[in-house]
């Protein structure tokens, strides 16, 4: 079969805030960029980033970026590296003001500057009074973000792949990155993109839990595709719950709700957060918030019939606040609850939301692992940014605001290091026939045809086990238990069949694929949570209930090939500060 | 509760046809999505349909649902007279099943050079906007691309080559009413002609499917009369 090939300087798969972000930088400095997406780029999941993005403008407030560096190393749990911390938060300022430049209607304070809002983790002078360092587009800033960096992308003419699905990344045997084998939803035919860079920028990993923010579309592909090529991925045992999922659904309800003023009370209309965070009170971190509200629950303190859930209050702010800060959540609660969060305060639980892991980066997206020289040796020819990623600077838990941040900042400095490689790579390698096969095998996996288990039912299966075995509280047994099943079901995934054989638009193939892909990224993240034996940032192990910096201030690196585990150093020096060394984190 | 869903695979059906399904244990608060979601899992894994995000910001489940356009996502069934009548978007072309090729939309939009024109040399800081000028891209930039607009408007379906449609034309007001633009005569001059702008009838079909409470017209409008104060 001869398959249709094409040749990039650059393919960058995955059109959300990083990929696009990225892929401007390259096409304004006149490189060949080819973005492919599944979906079309304004739908990927930066579109539902509400809250905003962090830099020390001080519109506000006093800031610097000193502070802001501070406030998301605590925020880490000491996890994060934090060159990568310094380097982003020295950016931050800049990259805010590029992306005014570019056309983001931000909100405006009545100077006709940038709106910015307290959000949770933040301090002034190293951990004193509550900082408001997070820009804002109203309650839809990654909307405005988003399709700002797509109309971008038009002007500066960037190669659009819409609604194609990357199967595998092509991988030589010196381990050149050499593109991807991709397949078109509306056609079914497979195609290969010659690249001699490629950027992953796919997305995190939210659907592997059965409650989730996420779309359905975030389903760790672009982690899969490094596991499958050999490439570790790293402190997957991190993952976020936001505390404020709307209860039992999943839909998100921004931080800013928080940072506007609004509050959580128990069943006794206590504002608990205050015996959990004496000084930061709801605005502590989401790991502190999140484990808060979970223990309300546990303790027979939570709202409704059933006490599962407590209460966000935002009804005491007036009907203008939320109508000018807070709209796109105020239609939210409207279209799913049908109440108005303006008259009565809304039912949250924490959800899962963030995939703090990923595929290990250095701060310019070159994606490292140890390839028997060092802990981190750049894989020529690939890159990854934003969620997929571990650059790592959200650690152990992230900050609210710094999600945008971190796809925008590196991003851009991908596309920049990217560019640098370019001049001195100028040639395609020669094609790796071999991997494009085993490319292959994997799309023609699913020609299979026959009765199986259904898609659907194992997702579903897949979704609830994540949930139950690997949430905000872990401990040794029920974790070793969700090792064993997560295991016996990926067993299973041999003998699932689809229905659904056609060419045209086949979701159900696709959905496969994304199946596929959350297996991967499940067994990564449960069998990390089993090995780190104490508890640090979003991980909390009710059997180690303190975090162990002797032991366990590493990184650790997932192996797809026997489910190896190996660790590597944070890195604790930052460019050109002090370090800031481990302390009891209090808010 | 039953529905009648349009069906078509090219590589299959003659012709398209609708097929009916029937779904029990309809749970209070299920939206249209959720029905789909079922059908597709329990009743029959061919049905393709496009979604994300679940919650009307992403704009992938544009549909047509018992003959008005809207979100799949967050339609709720209990609004929904049986059998609840599911077609793709009316205009295009239709791929297969509830899925439409949106190329000539997207077409449209790219038209009208969707993006911020400053000739001005860039500032060190933010150009600065005031909130009330800020305020007037409210109802505008919130535009999610489902489509549901432009293929609910008569104009749209008789011209989609030639008359830009109502979303491409709230993005053209979104970057005509916005204080920071330089271009506003080259963007109107772009618009100039019987067709791109003037094929508006303000039927206003688009605003009463828009899933985001936005309202077209009025920016069509609003483009009418900025055209006609150049000319006088």
């Amino acid at each position: 079969m001869s398959i249709p090939r094409k040749r990039f300087d650059t393919l960058v798969i995955g059109a959300g805030g990083g990929g696009l972000r990225a892929a401007l930088q390259l096409s304004q400095a006149e490189a060949n960029v080819a973005v492919v997406s599944k979906v079309f780029p304004t739908r990927s999941h930066t579109v539902a980033a509400q809250g905003g993005i962090n830099a020390a403008l001080a519109n506000v407030l006093p800031d610097n970026w000193h502070w802001h560096m501070y406030d998301t190393v605590k925020g880490s749990d000491y996890l994060g590296d934090q060159d990568a911390i310094e380097y982003m938060c020295r950016a931050a300022s800049h990259i805010v003001i590029e992306l005014e430049h570019a056309g983001v209607p931000f909100s405006r304070l009545n100077n006709g500057k940038i709106y910015q809002r307290a959000f949770g983790g933040q301090s002034q002078d190293f951990g004193g009074e509550q900082a408001a360092r997070t820009c804002a587009a109203a309650d839809r800033t990654g909307h405005a973000i988003l399709h700002t960096l797509y109309q971008q992308n038009i002007r500066a003419k960037t190669h659009f792949f819409d609604e194609f699905f990357a199967i595998d990344l092509i991988k030589d045997e010196e381990g050149y990155i050499l593109g991807a084998v991709i397949l078109s939803i509306e056609t079914g035919e497979p195609y290969i993109i010659e690249a001699k860079t490629t950027l992953l920028a796919t997305g995190g990993a939210g659907q592997i839990f059965r409650t989730n923010t996420n779309a359905r579309i975030n389903t760790g592909d672009g982690m899969a595709m490094a596991l499958r090529a050999d490439i570790p991925i790293q402190d997957m045992e991190f993952f976020q719950f936001h505390p404020t999922g709307i209860a039992g659904k999943g839909m998100l309800i921004t931080e800013g709700a928080r940072g506007e003023g609004g509050f959580l009370v128990n069943k006794n209309g206590e504002r608990f957060m205050e015996r959990y965070a004496t000084h930061a009170k709801d605005l502590a971190s989401r790991d502190v918030v999140s484990r808060s509200i979970a223990i309300e629950v546990r303790e027979g303190r939570g709202c409704g019939p059933k006490g599962d859930h407590v209460l966000l209050k935002v009804d005491h702010l007036g009907a203008d606040v939320v109508a000018k800060r807070l709209p796109g959540i105020r239609d939210t609660v409207l279209t799913f609850l049908h109440m108005d969060p303006v008259e009565k305060p809304i039912p949250v639980f924490p959800t899962a939301h963030y995939t703090m892991g990923g595929i290990p980066t250095n701060r310019y997206g070159q994606v490292v692992a140890p390839l028997g020289q060092g802990a981190e040796e750049p894989i020529p020819g690939l890159y990854a940014v934003g969620e997929c990623a571990c650059v790592s600077v959200h650690g152990a838990n992230r900050l609210g605001g710094n999600s945008l941040l971190d796809i925008i900042v590196f991003g851009r400095a991908a596309g920049n290091d990217i560019i640098d490689f370019l001049k001195e790579n100028r040639f395609h390698r020669p094609l790796d026939e071999g991997s494009v096969d085993q490319a292959l095998s994997r799309l023609a996996r699913w020609d299979q045809r026959g009765e199986g288990e259904s898609v659907d039912a194992l997702r579903q299966e897949l979704q609830q086990t994540m949930e139950d075995y690997c949430g905000v509280f872990r401990e040794e047994k029920v974790l070793q238990e969700g090792v064993n099943k997560v295991k016996a079901m990926e067993a299973r995934l041999a003998a699932v069949r689809i229905q659904d054989h056609s060419s045209v638009f086949n979701t159900q193939r696709i959905e496969a694929m994304e199946l596929e892909n959350l297996f991967d990224v499940a067994l990564a993240t449960v069998t990390s949570a089993l090995a780190r034996q104490e508890s640090r940032g979003a991980h909390s192990r009710v059997d180690y209930p303190e975090r162990d910096d002797e032991h366990w201030l590493k990184h650790s690196l997932f192996y797809k090939k026997d489910h190896r585990l190996d660790f590597k150093p944070v890195r604790t020096k930052p460019l050109s500060v002090d370090s800031f060394p481990p302390k009891p984190r209090v808010y | 509760m039953k529905f009648l869903i349009y069906r078509y695979n090219p590589e299959k059906d003659q012709a398209p046809y609708m097929q009916e399904f029937t779904l029990d244990n309809i749970e209070p608060g299920m939206m249209l999505l959720d029905a789909l979601l079922r059908i597709k899992a329990d009743k029959d894994e061919t049905l393709s349909f496009r979604h994300s995000c679940g919650e009307g910001v992403c704009g992938s489940d544009g549909i047509n649902i018992n003959g008005s356009n809207g979100l799949s996502c967050i339609t709720p069934l209990s609004q929904l007279k049986q059998p609840v009548e599911v077609r793709p978007l009316p205009g295009l072309p239709v791929i297969r099943d509830l899925v439409v090729d949106m190329s000539q939309f997207y077409q449209q939009y790219r038209a009208v050079k969707p993006y911020l024109i400053v000739h001005d040399p860039e500032p060190e800081i933010e150009r600065l906007q005031s909130p009330h000028d800020r305020d007037k891209l409210d109802g505008l930039y919130e535009c999610i691309m489902c489509a549901c607009c432009s293929t609910a408007c008569p104009s749209f379906w008789w011209n989609p080559d030639k008359f830009r449609g109502p979303a491409a034309l709230l993005q053209s007001w979104r970057f005509l009413a916005d204080s920071r633009d330089q271009a506003t005569a080259q963007r109107l001059e772009e618009l100039e002609g019987a067709y791109k702008v003037f094929r508006c009838h303000t039927i206003m079909n688009c605003v009463n499917v828009c899933p985001k409470g936005l309202n077209p017209t009025k920016a069509i409008g609003n483009i009418k009369k900025l055209m006609l104060k150049r000319l006088i």
